[in-house]
């Protein structure tokens, strides 16, 4: 809304007889005493809000200084390095290193973890029975609730050097090895995992769009004489391709972000150099080591990125489909 | 196919096609289920048998309860169910009053300063301080080794909260005008009107919070020094992939303890699953509806 309009608005909008104040400072009262209860109810919210995000925010300055425990934070004390920590992380080896494992890691899992839901709901959809396909459907969701820590300790347990996946692989002439200590194959365990714990979950918003669609233009292709798979390709794809854009569009914002649990359990030192990503990285240096300048400097370079990525993703995705994440 | 005469025929390649859907389901249903079957039956095999097996488990071999019974004598993991009960119940309830305080605040039409907190609401989804400067702020609080740390930091879920939201935005204004002109006030409104009428939404938000507390480890693993508050995830953390990581390095001190360590992991693992599992065929329906709901306003 423009100015102008909030102008014409309070101009010509109130037939009131009195002149009202329209001041924003008059209108800022009259609100405030007539939905005085409303922002008392707020005030718990917004006290949270102030300290749990916005005080952390704040305490990004310590990635433009050297700060420890004691140091103060803001004036006096503050001992400024500017841009130093920044510099020093573009400027190491690790820089590289997290932010090909980041990349690799989550384009991987885009590539293989985006078009498995999809296909599933499309083949769900094909049941005939469509017991068979609630049945189906619980059974898939049910990996989504294993917590993380069972899930990773599962892998460890299944992929280890006598672990049941590494024997079964092995029947088919693999090593002998415990594969978390593989560098190599960790991108495959951390995506195949993550597909079998995600699919189902990941299905549910497809099967939404798909009971969505018209069975009337089901009924009017069969009449014209097409069969079940061009009715697919004419008619279930298109209905659901709106859903798969936005899907794949907020996706792609994510690109630079891959959480650090999975990884933290995941990892150990021997395949660092494939597994660690800028998360891990951060609580790494940060918490574990209590680097907190470097740390925090190397966590606001990615959530500045990752802000970036998702602004442009969403001009992207309001002008494609006209949703828009704000 | 006489009776199919009326509709289309179904040609070889579809019937082809029905025949490995349902066969390729079944498979996938096999490849979900079969890990925590293989679990369940590590778990209550002899260990000594189990690690001379090779391959995939169809049965236990052998029986031995000897890995439940000393997880259940394990006071560790007692206390860890005890904690995580405890952050499951107090967690969620200070989550639901939170969320619904704030989509309560947010979803009231016409106020001047409602758009604003919901800027500065939303904001948050899209930036964050990060780990460090959060950690610190917490520690900052005084919160560094007490429970309240894994309670009041995430007390707010921003996404739970526009899904609590869209839903009192969806509440007809005429039951909360003719309640206000009963002289009703907002929290009577609040209690009476909005709560009840929209419990269902609550009750998925409940569930995902409980089961969000449930599984969490993180916060607990860079808040809590004292193994006393420890949840359970932290517990089993330790038992599944700290203790693997020593295995690597370190031969174990007796052979049978060694032995016997392996069938725990799995036991300890169907202990601390099991109230999910057992919940999640009942509950499912509700989370369901959860993801159709947030996907509306996504």
């Amino acid at each position: 809304m423009s100015a102008s309009s909030l102008q014409n608005g309070g101009n010509s909008g109130s037939p009131s007889p009195k002149v009202r104040d329209t001041s924003f400072k008059a209108r800022a009262i009259r609100d405030l005493k007539r939905n005085y209860e409303i922002y008392l109810i707020l005030v718990p919210v917004i006290v949270f809000y102030l300290i749990f995000s916005y005080a952390p925010m704040g305490g990004l300055a310590i990635a433009f200084q050297d700060w420890r425990p004691g140091r103060a934070m803001f004036g006096e004390g503050a001992r400024w390095v500017g841009l130093k920590h920044f510099k020093d992380f573009f400027g190491s080896y690790y820089f590289v290193r997290v932010l090909r494992n980041t990349v690799t890691i989550s384009v991987s899992s885009l590539a293989f973890g985006f078009p498995a839901p999809i296909i599933l709901a499309l083949m769900l959809n094909e049941l005939k029975s469509k017991y068979y396909a609630r049945a189906v459907q619980t059974v898939v969701y049910l990996p989504h609730f294993i917590s993380m820590v069972v899930l990773c300790g599962m892998i460890n347990l299944f992929v280890r050097d006598n672990g049941v996946i590494t024997q079964v692989l092995g029947f088919f002439g693999f090593p002998k090895q415990n594969m978390l200590l593989n560098p190599d194959l960790f991108v495959p365990i951390y995506v195949i995992s993550g597909i079998w714990s995600g699919v189902g979950w990941g299905s549910i918003i497809y099967l939404a769009a798909l009971s969505g669609v018209d069975q009337q233009l089901y009924e009017a292709a069969e009449i014209d004489g097409a069969g079940k798979w061009m009715q697919t390709i004419h008619i279930t794809l298109p209905c659901i391709v709106p859903t798969i854009i936005i899907q794949f569009i907020m996706r792609t914002g994510q690109i630079l972000s891959v959480g650090q649990e999975k990884i933290i359990l995941l990892y150990n030192e021997t395949i660092y150099d494939k597994a660690d990503v800028i998360s891990s990285f951060v609580y790494r240096k940060g918490l574990l080591e209590s680097n907190w300048s470097y740390s925090t400097a190397v966590g606001l370079f990615n959530s500045v990125i990752n802000f970036a990525l998702v602004t442009v993703v969403n001009k992207i995705s309001s002008t494609v489909s006209e949703t828009s994440l704000w | 196919m006489a009776q199919n005469k009326n509709k289309i025929k179904i040609s070889p390649a579809e019937r082809a096609f029905d025949i490995f859907n349902v066969l390729f389901m079944f498979f996938l249903c096999i490849i979900m289920i079969y890990p925590f079957f293989y679990v369940v039956v590590a778990s209550i095999s002899e260990p000594a048998k189990l690690m001379a097996h090779d391959g995939l488990l169809l049965a236990p071999q052998g029986l031995s309860g000897g890995a439940y019974s000393s997880v259940l004598k394990n006071p560790r993991v007692w206390t860890g169910y005890g904690n995580t009960i405890f952050y499951v119940i107090v967690g969620t309830t200070f989550n639901i009053i939170m969320t619904v305080l704030c989509a309560y605040g947010l979803s009231r039409k016409g106020l001047m300063f409602n758009r604003i907190v919901t800027i500065m609401v939303v904001f948050t989804m899209y930036f964050s301080g990060g780990m460090v400067p959060s950690f610190l702020v917490v520690r900052g609080l005084g919160l560094y080794n007490s429970r309240l740390a894994l309670i009041i930091p995430g007390a707010i879920s921003t996404f739970n909260m526009i899904i609590m939201r869209t839903a009192m935005a969806g509440v007809p204004d005429s039951l909360e005008e003719s309640a206000r002109l009963e002289g009703a006030s907002h929290l009577q409104v609040l209690f009476k009107i909005m709560i009840p009428v929209t419990m269902p939404t609550i009750a998925v938000l409940i569930l995902y919070y409980g089961v969000g507390h449930w599984n969490s480890w993180f916060s607990a693993s860079i808040y809590l020094k004292d193994p006393s508050k420890y949840p359970l995830q932290l517990y089993l953390r330790q038992i599944l992939i700290q203790s693997q990581m020593s295995d690597m390095n370190q031969a174990s001190a007796s052979e049978d303890q060694a032995l016997l360590a392996e069938t725990i992991k799995y036991a300890t693992i169907i202990v601390a699953t099991v109230p999910i599992l057992v919940l999640y065929p009942f509950l499912q329906k509700y989370f369901v509806k959860g993801v159709m709901v947030g996907s509306l306003k996504g």
